[in-house]
């Protein structure tokens, strides 16, 4: 099994640049600017079927074909690494920040040929310390190295590289408000269209992709797309970064082809449930994902298998609920932190989202009623897609339309028994 | 939130006074100092205009005063030719930049999901018992200040912690004595 995006990264150490170039680090980037031109990696990385690995799972050689290539486009372009994990759960692209810091900016620059960017960001969060030590010597060493600059290895091309460490709130990981926060604003997310690509940072054609998504391009580049696909076990294409947690034997985080089965990840890699726990439910990928049961434990992690068993694959990165944690509590602290973290730009998820906090306290408390399952229902269709600018609010309802379709016997045990059936 | 101050309780007042409160006000008030004008200004460099600093100019003054008083928002306001309300606006949108005093230390309770499936109640608790202090609370001695924090991004070492800059996984109700002595 191949772990292309793992292989050199060892717990606790940091693959410098000399050990990178030695694993055959840049000959990714040395090859493109070789033989090239920027269109034509776009068109390797469409090929690849590379999709986003932040969780929305779009295409980035399509995300990038929007970027305006032709002569008289508005420059400086820009490209952005979304290094803000801040996902519930989620704790894979902080593995490849720590770990093998050049696989990351040697995908970055390739995707900057890609679109012809003149600058780049790494948008990191601010609790990653240590990531943000490791970035900064990382991309000091790549100028240093002719990776970045001016004449970029020769090539007359020009890139600068600019580490951005953020001062907190979940929201910035959204791709929009993270422009705002790069810009020095409140971190709102904008109304689309126009989309970053033709209209991001300071108003010029910008890209934002995620650390995983980037790292995976050097490994494209090298071996090509038909490798990249042959690395999955389903339609879609490479390997991917899943992680468990919760109480399960063995936490962590594990890179397993694309479309290795929930049963898979979680028994054979994380060891099953600890003693004396049964799994209950699952959120397949962060906080903003439906939740799944025992019953979905076979089905494929990708895209596709995830969503036709009524989830998202998300981050990959799995939350496992036990059945001696109490799924009303788990939902609270789910909406509670979404509550928290809404930006208060669009009206249903401001005023929304508290309220669903609010009745969801009350039944955990054992002061809710019949009224309160119904309450919960209608704000899973007024917070859900359409009605918000950008996805917080109606990804804050996947986990409690399907906790409410799954635990429906909790919330009525709740409301008869007057109080938390889990407390001890 | 910004608390009430000499100048917002001259509501009343007419605007014209209230400004003149506010820049003889501004004279008496700190300025910024060297090293954070150095700072900031190395920031502006970096952007297409002044306002775009704005974060990293906040960020500069809280590393050197630990928290962001009006009187710094004015400061930085006039440094980077905005208004106050508009610092403001953008000191008080983002949770790392402190509007109120803090403690010497800060520590980051992660209260996200998988700590609290792993127990992070367990260790606020203890934190609550130890320090005397709840979420927002600064200790009398002011050497800790304790906040919850969204998703540590470490979820398979729940419960997890930040102390200042100092992250501590898989913690125990029975370690935090020896963690918190260390930086008394």
């Amino acid at each position: 099994m191949e772990q292309p995006l793992t292989k050199n990264i060892i717990t606790g150490k940091t693959l410098s640049l000399k050990e990178y170039e030695q694993a055959g680090g840049y000959a990714a980037l040395r090859k493109v600017l070789k033989n090239n031109a920027p269109q034509e990696v776009q068109q390797m990385v469409k090929d690849s079927g590379l999709k986003g690995r932040g969780g929305a799972g779009f295409s980035t050689g399509i995300k990038w074909s929007f970027v305006p290539m032709d002569e008289d486009a508005r420059h400086p372009k820009y490209l952005i690494c979304n290094a803000d994990e801040m996902e519930p759960g989620t704790f894979k692209d902080r593995l490849l920040l720590e770990g093998n810091p050049h696989q990351l900016l040697e995908g970055m620059i390739l995707a900057a040929y890609a679109i012809k960017a003149d600058i780049s960001y790494v948008f990191l969060r601010w609790a990653y310390r240590k990531a943000a030590e490791i970035m900064e010597k990382s991309i000091s060493d790549a100028y240093a190295a002719g990776y970045l600059g001016k004449n970029i290895l020769g090539t007359g091309w020009n890139l600068e590289m600019y580490l951005h460490t953020g001062v907190g709130r979940y929201i910035c990981g959204e791709e929009t408000a993270l422009l705002n926060a790069l810009e020095g604003k409140r971190a709102t997310p904008r109304a689309k269209p126009p989309f970053p690509q033709v209209s991001g940072l300071y108003g010029k054609p910008t890209i934002v992709n995620n650390v995983e998504t980037l790292c995976c391009l050097p490994h494209i580049i090298n071996n090509g797309a038909a490798w990249f696909k042959s690395l999955s076990a389903s339609e879609d294409s490479g390997t991917k970064l899943y992680g468990v947690s919760g109480k399960v034997k063995r936490p962590g985080v594990w890179e397993l082809p694309l479309g290795t089965t929930m049963r898979e990840i979680i028994e054979e890699y994380a060891g099953g449930m600890a003693n004396g726990y049964r799994l209950k439910g699952v959120l397949p990928g962060g906080a903003s994902t439906d939740f799944l049961t025992e019953q979905h434990l076979d089905i494929k992690m990708d895209y596709a298998s995830v969503a036709a068993a009524g989830s998202r694959l998300g981050t990959g990165t799995m939350i496992i609920m036990d059945d001696a944690t109490c799924p009303i509590g788990f939902v609270h602290n789910l909406q509670h932190f979404f509550a928290q973290e809404s930006c208060g730009w669009c009206t249903p998820c401001r005023e929304g989202l508290p309220w669903v906090e609010k009745i969801l306290l009350g039944l955990e408390k054992g002061k809710g009623s019949t009224e309160d399952i119904e309450l919960l229902q209608m704000h899973t269709q007024y917070l859900g897609p359409g009605n918000t600018y950008c996805a917080l609010a109606p990804g804050a309802m996947e986990p409690l339309q399907s906790a409410l379709k799954y635990f429906k016997d909790d919330f009525v045990e709740h409301i008869e028994k007057h109080k938390c059936p889990y407390e001890v | 939130m910004r608390e009430p101050n000499f100048i917002l309780e001259q509501k009343h007042s007419d605007h014209a006074e209230a400004m003149e409160i506010r820049s003889t006000n501004m004279e008496k008030k700190e300025l910024l100092t060297e090293i954070e004008m150095r700072a900031i200004d190395h920031e502006v460099s970096l952007v297409p205009y002044k306002k775009a600093a704005v974060i990293e100019a906040l960020k500069i003054v809280q590393k050197q005063r630990r928290w962001i008083s009006d009187a710094s928002i004015d400061a930085i306001a006039n440094y980077l030719e905005m208004s106050a309300a508009e610092v403001d606006s953008v000191a008080t949108f983002y949770n790392l930049i402190f509007r109120k005093p803090v403690g010497k230390h800060v520590i980051l309770l992660c209260d996200s999901i998988s700590c609290y499936v792993m127990g992070y109640g367990k260790i606020y608790q203890a934190l609550q018992r130890q320090l005397n202090i709840q979420f927002g609370q600064t200790t009398k001695d002011d050497l800790f200040t304790l906040l919850p924090n969204v998703c540590l991004g470490c979820c398979d070492h729940a419960p997890a912690m930040m102390i200042d800059e100092d992250l501590f996984e898989d913690v125990k109700e029975d370690q935090l004595e020896k963690i918190l002595e260390t930086y008394k």
